[in-house]
């Protein structure tokens, strides 16, 4: 017998749900709190109770409708690429600075979405995030720790 | 009431808020003619920008940005049969077919001329409605609240997507479950945050909107490999002929706009409810209304079937904001965005809205006619213009999407964490969509979330930890039973369709 997608996620919303009504009841409330007819816990643990019903309730029901995602029409490799140029994009923000990190951080996404033409790759990154920077930085005086820019002495 | 109206026509009419109006219907057209990218994205996308202005043009901005999107979701139903946004797929029933032969321009300004009346009758009737129900609203207790945000879930969650009961009622709850990470309001006791001092103040609502709505649609893009400025390509090298209404086809919409108005309104209301059950059953109602001859119209360019579903739409967008306004209860998705962001002012939508923010809840009405003139005047003629701009390939439109969610987030906290977790969030939600589980009713549930358990805590404390709160005061027992029978009905229906 074949599990559905969606029952492995209702399976992983019940685990998640226990996972949380556990969490709860380990909250520490102060000491007169505790049989207190509400307290920081009891929202929380009424969550988890309706959590693991529902997602119980999914997981039981049969399903009418069978909805499979057909995976192979799916381009996870794009998908992927973005989400690890995010990640590395967060990650070297405060390192390298605003303007570098996003500049390549839009350049790198351009062209694993296909794009080729470098002229308007360029264009659309470097130059778009100065103005972008100017805007932010030299318009609505909002504060961006570059220390590219810095060293460069375009930003204080 | 004339008071108000001047002070909102004072505000509203300041050249910064004419512009943010005529800016946030430019950017939500825009937005709305893409197919996948809703008003809730467009929205999300604005949050940032509006940090920067006081409540009242951000609130306008929102607004601008909302209507806007409906009307560009219209433009690429009529013009190549692909909707932008739900709420006007019923639009493209007999928009489509009036385009293909030929009168695209006449569809255009028939949907103009629609949502433009639908919208303004509507914002009058907000007008009277929003003071009256304010007045009322004086009257809600903690026990009643909670029992209306139980109703307004439970109703998002049966309407936001059909047969999805189940799976919209699980976002529900896993957004009030991301809702109670943090401190606890009263007692400032840490909840959920696994000693990781980022998490300490909760998770921020527009990393929240911006992680499940802009950055996962942007990937669900990509991960369908569709591409959304293929319908701007098409719209821009459409021909729409003339824009003129002949005697005839005026006499049509005179007709349909009253009744369509005040049924969206009233749809508008609903909590759940919205522009997409509107507009379809405004059009249902119009196939009933009209003679044989104009039933046997419907579906092939029919001007009832157009003038019906986008009269709707507009008036149902008018309506979603009296429970903000009046209750503090957004009653859809998108109006969900616009109470999180006013929280993020500092204000606190309610009853008392009206009394002590006159100026944000009369500008916020003034600013819908404003928005409507606009989109009339300016977006009509302009359209194959702005589907020109729009034709950016996907390869820089997901990256500009990617960037502004990012920047978005990093320029608020400056803190990468939050970058972290907002793809991790984004992850999930593109795969939770892959599945059909509805996002909506997450974000509702998301902002909700500490004013539900505030209210709960209150009745609860009250009436001495004993849930007879649920049954004592007549209002709650009512709205309650309307819960119960929502749930009732979705039960029903899913053993019917079994």
């Amino acid at each position: 017998m074949k599990i559905s997608s969606v029952k492995i996620i209702s399976l992983l919303f019940f685990v998640l749900s226990a996972f949380y009504l556990y969490t709860a009841y380990q909250i520490q409330v102060f000491s007169f709190d505790e049989n207190a007819p509400f307290n920081a816990k009891t929202f929380p643990i009424y969550l988890g109770f309706v959590g693991m019903f529902l997602s119980g309730l999914k997981i039981i029901l049969p399903e009418k409708i069978k909805e499979e995602v057909d995976h192979t029409v799916l381009d996870y490799k794009k998908v992927i690429f973005l989400v690890i140029i995010m990640i590395f994009y967060g990650l070297t923000i405060l390192r390298a600075g605003f303007f570098l990190s996003t500049s390549f951080f839009l350049l790198f996404a351009y062209y694993f979405l296909g794009e080729r033409r470098w002229k308007l790759m360029l264009i659309f990154s470097f130059p778009f995030v100065a103005l972008f920077v100017f805007l932010l930085h030299g318009i609505l005086d909002i504060y961006l720790r570059d220390p590219f820019l810095k060293l460069l002495g375009i930003i204080g | 009431m004339i008071e108000g109206i001047l002070i909102g026509l004072n505000t509203a009419l300041s050249l910064k808020n004419i512009l943010m109006v005529a800016m946030g219907c430019f950017f939500g057209t825009i937005i709305g003619m893409l197919p996948g990218l809703g008003p809730m994205t467009a929205i999300a996308l604005m949050i940032p920008i509006t940090w920067g202005f006081d409540p009242a043009t951000g609130l306008i901005l929102m607004a601008g940005v909302y209507y806007g999107a409906v009307f560009g979701g219209s433009t690429s139903s009529i013009l190549i049969n692909a909707p932008g946004v739900p709420g006007t797929v019923a639009t493209s029933f007999d928009g489509y077919p009036m385009a293909q032969q030929g009168k695209a321009g006449k569809a255009l300004a028939i949907a103009a001329y629609s949502s433009f009346a639908g919208g303004t009758l509507a914002a009058i009737f907000l007008l009277f409605a929003a003071p009256s129900l304010s007045k009322v609203s004086l009257a809600f207790r903690s026990p009643d609240y909670f029992a209306l945000m139980v109703l307004g879930l439970t109703a998002v969650s049966a309407f936001s997507s059909k047969g999805q009961f189940l799976k919209a009622m699980m976002m529900v709850v896993l957004g009030l479950m991301l809702a109670s990470v943090g401190q606890d309001t009263l007692s400032d006791i840490p909840r959920f945050v696994f000693n990781n001092m980022n998490l300490s103040d909760g998770i921020s609502f527009v990393l929240v909107v911006m992680a499940t709505f802009a950055m996962s649609e942007a990937l669900t893009i990509i991960l369908k490999g569709t591409d959304p400025s293929r319908a701007s390509k098409a719209i821009s090298l459409t021909q729409l002929g003339s824009i003129k209404l002949d005697k005839d086809e005026t006499k049509k919409m005179l007709k349909t706009i009253p009744r369509s108005s005040v049924l969206g309104f009233l749809i508008g209301v609903l909590p759940g409810a919205g522009a997409t059950i509107a507009s379809f059953l405004a059009y249902g109602m119009e196939r009933n209304y009209v003679n044989d001859e104009e039933k046997q119209k419907f579906g092939k360019g029919s001007v009832h079937g157009l003038s019906a579903p986008e009269t709707a739409n507009n008036a149902a967008c008018s309506g979603a904001f009296v429970p903000l306004l009046t209750l503090g209860i957004p009653g859809s998705g998108t109006t969900a965005v616009m109470l999180g962001a006013l929280l993020g002012f500092g204000i606190q939508p309610g009853p008392r809205l009206y009394m002590t923010n006159p100026e944000i809840f009369w500008s916020v009405i003034m600013s819908m006619y404003i928005g409507m003139v606009i989109l009339l005047i300016l977006n009509l003629p302009l359209i194959p213009y702005i589907a020109r701009i729009l034709a950016v390939p996907r390869t820089f439109l997901i990256p500009m999407i990617l960037f502004f969610s990012v920047t978005g987030i990093y320029l608020m906290s400056f803190n990468t964490f939050d970058i972290f977790l907002m793809i991790g969030i984004a992850v999930v939600a593109t795969g939770l969509r892959l599945y059909k589980f509805p996002m909506p009713p997450l974000i509702l549930a998301f902002v909700l979330g500490g004013l539900m358990e505030e209210n709960l805590r209150r009745s609860l404390l009250i009436s001495d930890g004993s849930f007879s709160f649920l049954w004592d005061r007549p209002l709650t027992a009512i709205i309650l039973a309307f819960t119960i029978l929502i749930v009732s009905w979705q039960g029903y229906s899913s053993i019917k369709r079994s």
